[in-house]
């Protein structure tokens, strides 16, 4: 038997050609003759537009044409809403130019069209418009109060959706609670910061009247789909190709942005191929964030520490449109109990619009700000009750046998009930402490003040469902020439390594190398049934969909090959690209023969069609070459839609030391604990968490997308928008376990975004404990800059700390 | 984010470079371009010619003598780090060159590139005017050189005149026994600083502080010397207590008001820690007694 491939650490099969250069983005596609594309942004936060002159830029020279709402047809209107919800009030999205109206500074205004990207920024610069700016309120919480400035007019108290979901018996626990803890908590917007930028090419074949687009988009499929909705044509004319994408994070699943349709309407409307490449600025100003909450959260528990109910009401800021309708916020509310029992919850949320670049979801997507409530109310609770932190979670936590665990009322983005499928929490945290030598840290914490260093012990626990429906599908054909295996998705990959993992379900099942396996993803011309790459759903609902068609392949495999070899199929193995006998392995025939054999219509080109001839014996005379219902060639397809989403989870610990003068933050130790059930290539999934862990450094110390108070955007540059550089992500240990999913055939779970979610509750927490010799108040908003550092330890001081 | 329009002139000679100057009163050097690129294409800046001083051989001479290290302006600050010769000659250097921006950049940012930009939170120039050192320029009217308290005006802003070019930075060679340090806190690794401090002080053989210069970026408009400081720590024996005191004298140097990095209080609390930790390293490294 050879070596099995599910597990294995495998090197991921595309880096050899990404780290080389050879990757080819959107802005690699060579496109003949292109004409390049910029816009006209709004430099106000919310204006009338009065007039917009563009005469002086299509004068000049190397102008194709320029864009405003007045001559984009039937573009001219509202984009879609992607996830309605009976909540939503008044549903805001953005026209692709805008009209009468701007509601944040960076909509699109208007778009030149030119022959290069230089010409057109200077033709976009000459367009006279005139505004009468009006007053706004950006910041969330005033933006939420009686009299603030309106974003919409017509959407009263900037109120976009409000949702109350309950669990249990909320107010009876209430009642009954010997004990009571609240915490106010803020965390800041920030931003997925993607490598590539977006970028979008089309080229219209007017003879054929084929349209091709090539989006970095994470969703090529419904951008398929709206295109021909948007355009009137058949889904088969337009192809959409999302190349190498160089990281999405959630940003790129948003649709549409505006240059997703005006770029193709351009590109048919000119006769030429249009190439938009946003670039970093532009980033900043038209590519969605995510991450703004306030959160009041109050914990009812008993004196042992038993939590009996929870209490959450938080505003969420939507930025001016609300395009994934109330996704992010539903996804926090239903992540608030995290991995505790707490069997009775309330929670209610506002969406709010704000004057500023709109949200959608961005790696955690809502978790990362329930995680961040509810781990520092447990954090708060504990000390309130003289309980160790680790004793606390560890009692309310869901237990082994409680599983699945069905919170009965609250409804998951996947408008599915939510229900921990499946985990051992505790075995977890039992883990994570004895990892952690928490004795043997404190005697370090103690000596260490007494040099004036002062570490910190933080930890934070986290559940994610993972795996969103509704489906995906493979198709998967083992070639006559060479043997090798096709595998196509409607999956994209933004840099994941999806391409390696699926050849390594599918080189288990048929017995070939993990090389011989060739994988398409993002191109509706290979595979276009399936939705998109987000949810941290590629290996749950993809990988059993390649999985169960790959299972169906060795089927047709065994099958025509135990015609050729004359035995059952239970006596033969797949092995090496073969299908042999067992014990005989020259007995034997390849899968390149197999394929071959399995199509009536034969020719002799190949030597694999040469040496099938022998099995010409097997080939059928009375009968019509196909069998009723048979088809030609080794293939397959099949789909793997989920029950509902599957839980992961995990905790994070870390030590760090903080200097109390400067206000900086060192890392000693960095731990990410983490279960997502059968993993599939360790190597991959470490680097998911590392990766995650470095935009959730961004977002616990660093990140924050700022406003003034007119709405201009004050850091939109990686100058002053503090991503952090390798130099301050910690290394990370990453202790597994593994929990096998009981929902899918592979069992496992997504892990996309569990190295984000835990890591600011994590440093607050361990921050808050070094500083606790200085009296200092709990640490309740992220990013935890030095200057926020510093203002706390000053109101210490001032407060006459110990 | 692409620059407007602008001419490009390749000078080959200083006098080259002077002359494509003067023809114009708005042209931009490019030497490293590390600073005026960006500048160009977020269109913050819009000179009508950029002239490249990159081919004018005697720009990329270091050249070092019993008093001075002078350095070329085409020279870039990645080979001053690992200069031996220079490291030996004026050690600040080479230890606040590791704070300045990241490798690549260094690969091709000049040291006179970043003087002659003269941003106020960038480490070079607080090391040039605490060293009191000088540029020298070259203009129509022939050469001139400009002491460093004379040449840095403003953020942004300096005495050079539009039609003249900095040609060489030279930093004073410190005398053996000298005590130096460099230091400075950013929000992430290799940015501008929210405040550094530049350490040169030299102690005689009874412990006392015979000179102090202390310099810092970040602070205010320009870089900034801390006479404060400065002045109580020379004839102190450098003790704990003359330290604070000169920590805490430099809490006032700071210029630059609340903004979203750094409030005003928290600039002044690492001012004042990063003077005295400095003042400690560069004692010690006169060989003042701990």
């Amino acid at each position: 038997m050879s070596t099995q491939m599910f597990g294995a650490p495998i090197p991921r099969n595309v880096d050899p050609r990404l780290l080389k250069g050879e990757g080819a983005y959107v802005d690699d596609i060579p496109l003949t003759g292109a004409l390049h594309a910029a816009f006209l942004r709004s430099p106000f936060a919310r204006a009338r537009i009065v007039s917009i002159d563009v005469s002086a830029a299509l004068a000049y020279p190397g102008v194709a044409a320029v864009y405003t709402c007045d001559n984009i047809g039937s573009l001219d209107m509202e984009m879609p809403l992607l996830v309605p919800h009976p909540c939503l009030i008044g549903a805001r999205t953005q026209r692709p130019l805008a009209r009468d109206e701007v509601f944040y500074v960076g909509q699109t205004i208007a778009m030149v069209v030119a022959v290069d990207r230089y010409t057109a920024e200077d033709a976009a610069a000459l367009i006279d418009v005139d505004y009468e700016p009006l007053d706004v309120t950006v910041e969330l919480e005033a933006a939420a109060a009686e009299g603030a400035h309106l974003v919409h007019p017509d959407v009263a108290g900037n109120i976009a959706a409000d949702f109350t979901q309950t669990s249990g018996d909320p107010d009876a626990a209430f009642a009954k609670a010997e004990h009571f803890t609240k915490v106010s908590v803020r965390i800041e917007r920030s931003t997925a910061a993607p490598m590539e930028c977006r970028a979008v090419a089309a080229r219209y074949d007017g003879a054929t009247g084929e349209l091709t687009v090539w989006d970095s988009t994470q969703g090529p499929i419904p951008i398929r789909g709206g295109l021909a909705a948007i355009f009137d044509i058949d889904e088969d004319k337009v192809r959409v190709i999302a190349p190498d994408v160089g990281g999405g994070f959630g940003q790129k699943v948003m649709l549409f942005y505006p240059d997703e349709v005006l770029v193709p309407n351009a590109a048919m409307e000119l006769g030429a191929p249009v190439k938009y490449i946003e670039d970093r600025p532009e980033n900043f100003l038209g590519s969605n964030q995510e991450r703004t909450q306030v959160h009041e959260l109050e914990l009812a528990a008993n004196k042992d520490g038993e939590v009996l109910g929870v209490r959450d009401t938080f505003l969420h800021d939507t930025g001016a449109f609300i395009p994934y309708g109330i996704a992010v916020a539903q996804v926090a509310s239903t992540s608030i109990a995290g991995p505790y029992r707490i069997p009775n919850i309330w929670i209610k949320f506002q969406a709010i619009y704000t004057p500023t670049v709109p949200v959608s979801p961005y790696r955690g997507c809502g978790r990362p700000q329930a995680c961040f409530a509810i781990e520092r109310a447990m954090d708060k609770l504990a000390d309130e009750l003289g309980m160790d932190r680790i004793a606390l979670r560890r009692k309310n936590m869901i237990r082994k046998d409680d599983f699945p665990y069905l919170r009965e009322g609250l409804l998951f983005a996947d408008g599915l009930a939510v229900r921990h499928d499946s985990g051992d929490y505790e075995g977890a945290i039992d883990m994570l402490e004895a990892h952690m030598d928490i004795a043997g840290f404190r005697a370090e914490q103690a000596a260490a003040r007494k040099e004036n260093r002062y570490l910190g012990f933080g930890l934070a626990c986290y559940v994610e469902g993972t795996g969103l429906g509704p489906y995906e599908g493979a198709h998967i054909r083992i070639h006559p020439i060479t043997g090798k295996v096709y595998v196509n998705t409607g999956l994209t990959t933004q840099g994941q390594g999806h391409e390696t993992i699926f050849a390594q379900i599918v080189a288990d099942q048929l017995g070939v190398a993990v090389t011989d396996v060739i994988v398409t993803e993002g191109d509706t011309l290979a595979y276009d049934w399936g939705a998109a790459t987000y949810a941290s759903r590629a290996a749950v609902v993809s990988g059993n969909a390649v999985y169960k068609t790959a299972v169906v392949v060795r089927e047709q495999v065994l099958e025509t090959a135990s015609g050729m070899l004359e035995v059952a199929p239970i006596d033969l193995e797949l092995e090496n690209g073969e299908v042999r006998l067992k014990g005989f392995p020259e007995r034997k025939v390849t899968l390149a023969e197999v394929a071959t054999i399995s199509n009536p219509l034969r020719y002799t080109f190949s030597e694999s069609s040469k040496s099938a001839a022998q099995f010409a014996s097997s080939a059928k005379h009375d009968r019509p070459p196909l069998d009723e219902g048979a088809h030609p060639g080794i293939e397959a397809t099949d789909y793997y839609s989920p029950p509902c989403a599957t839980w992961a989870y995990g905790g994070h610990a870390a030590i760090v030391e903080v200097d109390p003068e400067l206000c900086t933050v060192k890392f000693l130790r960095y731990v990410c604990l983490h279960d997502c059930g059968r993993v599939i290539n360790p190597m991959i999934v470490e680097g998911q968490i590392r990766g995650g862990l470095a935009q959730g450094i961004g977002g616990a110390l660093y990140e924050r997308i700022e406003y003034d108070e007119d709405g201009n955007p004050r850091n939109a540059n990686f100058m002053d928008f503090l991503m952090p550089y390798a130099t301050e992500v910690p290394e990370v240990e990453i202790l597994h376990m593994e929990t096998p999913s009981p929902l899918n055939p592979l069992g496992v779970k997504g892990v996309g975004e569990g190295g984000t979610i835990a890591v600011g509750a994590c440093v607050a927490s361990a921050i808050e404990d070094a500083l606790q010799p200085f009296g200092i108040e709990r640490l309740h908003e992220v990013p935890l800059t030095s200057n926020v550092l510093h203002a706390a330890l000053d109101r210490a001081k001032a407060g006459g700390a110990p | 984010m692409k620059p407007p329009q602008f001419e490009y002139q390749r000078a080959l000679t200083i006098e080259e470079a002077i002359a494509a100057r003067a023809a114009n009163d708005n042209t931009a050097i490019l030497a490293g371009g590390q600073s005026l690129l960006p500048t160009l294409n977020f269109r913050l800046g819009a000179p009508d010619s950029l002239i490249d001083i990159s081919r004018i051989p005697s720009l990329s001479q270091i050249e070092i003598t019993d008093s001075e290290v002078k350095i070329g302006a085409m020279v870039r600050q990645r080979q001053v780090e690992i200069h031996d010769e220079i490291n030996q000659a004026n050690p600040l250097l080479r230890e606040t060159l590791a704070h300045v921006a990241h490798l690549v950049i260094r690969n091709r940012g000049t040291v006179v590139g970043s003087l002659a930009h003269a941003d106020a939170a960038a480490e070079l120039p607080s090391v040039l005017l605490t060293c009191d050192g000088r540029v020298e320029v070259v203009g129509p009217n022939g050469a001139r050189s400009i002491a460093a308290d004379e040449f840095f005006r403003f953020h942004l802003t300096t005495a050079l005149k539009p039609d003249e070019l900095v040609t060489a930075a030279c930093f004073p060679v410190l005398a053996p026994g000298t005590g130096w340090a460099f230091g400075e806190i950013a929000r992430r690794r290799g940015d501008y600083a929210i405040a550094g401090v530049c350490v040169v002080l030299s102690v005689d053989s009874n412990g006392n502080c015979t000179s102090a210069s202390l310099g810092a970026c970040g602070i205010g408009s320009r870089p900034i010397r801390l006479h404060g400081a400065e002045k109580i720590l020379v004839g102190s024996r450098l003790d704990e207590d003359a330290i604070a005191a000169a920590g805490d004298a430099a809490r006032e140097a700071v210029e630059t008001p609340d903004d979203t990095q750094a409030s005003q209080a928290y600039r002044q609390q690492v001012l004042a820690t990063l003077v005295r930790r400095n003042v400690v390293r560069a004692a010690a490294r006169a060989g003042a007694p701990a």
